[in-house]
């Protein structure tokens, strides 16, 4: 399990969670390459089935990052997003999965620092559950 | 329309064990609107079954589709091929649409869905009772308001002696309907029909007669009226 990397899929939205992931690369601050970034327009476009489809083709962890609350450029997009994370959470409880693959991020576009920080943080904490059941279905991990 | 609820996935699950092929059917009409059974809740269940498969180790197809309708036969026909590819299937259908799939097809139909009752919304995600089909309506002299549905007695000639600031004696949160229906007369000035006492109500046409049908002749074709129902 050592040797595990984890697939992460980041869904961002362009206003924000984008575009604070963009200022990590402007300033030069790493984070995993674990993460896979999706843009969305908003967050709130994020639906229920697009966190489950990510874990059913075999992401070992899936993370939604919009605008701070109260600060989504759509209004209120970000509540949605955390909606529907919850719902996931509990799904994924009810199937004996661990509820903590899944989670909501917020940050402003100027939060670089801090994007590639909760990445690091995420990325680990993954790797110490190890791989998704679906990703060793699929036998991509270790 | 008809409101339903998804059942708990663990029943779900129980109830598929033992199948390795499965269909999932939902339906595009009232369990779409209260988000219960439609293609997207089809999409999820489907998710959650292959996920819970990937967990137990367990090999498991799932086939997904959601039909305009489930409760017409033509459009149930639809199944046939799918329906004979699978093991069993899962329908999150209200009661009416499972039962027509499954009086269509000799292979094992589960409800996905605990089917609740006729509501309306009342914003988005809050759906509440408002009507029991009594198959006499008594909405023109209550001024629109069910007392079958909404009052937790169904009395004809509330309020009884539990309500209190407009509220029912079972909930601080339940609305009394024979409350309801005063303040609804009064602002149609109608408070003069509250004087007249309903009589008891005859509840044959409610379902105390047992399973009701409806029987159009212009509509159904003399051959099925003759056949099947005569
Ligand atoms: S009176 Fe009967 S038909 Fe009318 S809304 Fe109430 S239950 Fe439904
Ligand atoms: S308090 Fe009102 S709604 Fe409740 S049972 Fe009595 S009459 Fe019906």
């Amino acid at each position: 399990m050592d040797n595990f990397e984890p697939e992460i899929v980041a869904f961002c939205c362009h206003y924000c969670g984008y575009t604070a992931a963009d200022m990590a690369g402007t300033r030069r601050i790493s984070y995993p390459s674990n993460v896979k970034i999706i843009r969305v327009p908003c967050t709130g476009k994020v639906d229920a089935i697009h966190l489950m489809k990510a874990l059913e083709k075999g992401a070992d962890g899936v993370y939604i990052a919009a605008c701070l609350e109260g600060d989504c450029h759509f209004k209120d997009g970000n509540l949605r997003a955390v909606a529907h994370v919850e719902k996931i959470k509990k799904t994924l409880e009810d199937l004996g999965w661990e509820p903590e693959r899944v989670a909501m991020m917020n940050f402003s576009a100027a939060m670089g620092q801090q994007f590639a920080q909760a990445a690091e943080e995420f990325t680990e904490k993954i790797k110490a559950l190890g791989p998704s059941p679906a990703s060793q279905a699929t036998s991509k991990a270790v | 329309m008809i409101t339903a609820e998804q059942k708990p996935l663990q029943e779900i699950l129980g109830y598929i064990a033992p199948y390795e092929k499965i269909l999932v059917v939902g339906c595009n009409e009232c369990v779409t609107v209260c988000a219960a059974g439609g293609r997207k809740e089809v999409g999820l269940l489907s998710s959650a079954i292959r996920l819970n498969s990937a967990k137990a180790g367990k090999k498991i197809e799932v086939l997904e589709h959601t039909l305009e309708r489930q409760c017409d036969p033509e459009y149930v026909d639809q199944l046939a091929e799918l329906a004979g590819q699978v093991d069993a299937v899962v329908s999150l259908a209200c009661g009416c649409g499972i039962q027509t799939v499954a009086s269509q097809y000799p292979i094992p139909v589960f409800p996905g869905v605990n089917t609740k009752f006729m509501g309306a919304s009342e914003s988005q995600g809050i759906w509440a009772e408002r009507c029991m089909g009594c198959g006499d309506c008594m909405l023109g002299i209550t001024g629109g308001i069910c007392p079958i549905a909404r009052c937790s007695k169904s009395i004809m000639n509330g309020p009884c002696g539990g309500s209190v600031n407009g509220k029912c004696e079972i909930s601080p949160d339940v609305d009394c309907a024979w409350q309801l229906i005063w303040d609804r007369l009064v602002e149609l000035g109608l408070q003069d029909r509250y004087e007249e006492l309903v009589a008891a109500k005859d509840w044959r046409p409610a379902g105390g007669g047992g399973p009701r049908k409806i029987i159009r002749e212009d509509l159904a074709s003399s051959k099925i009226i003759t056949e099947d129902n005569a």
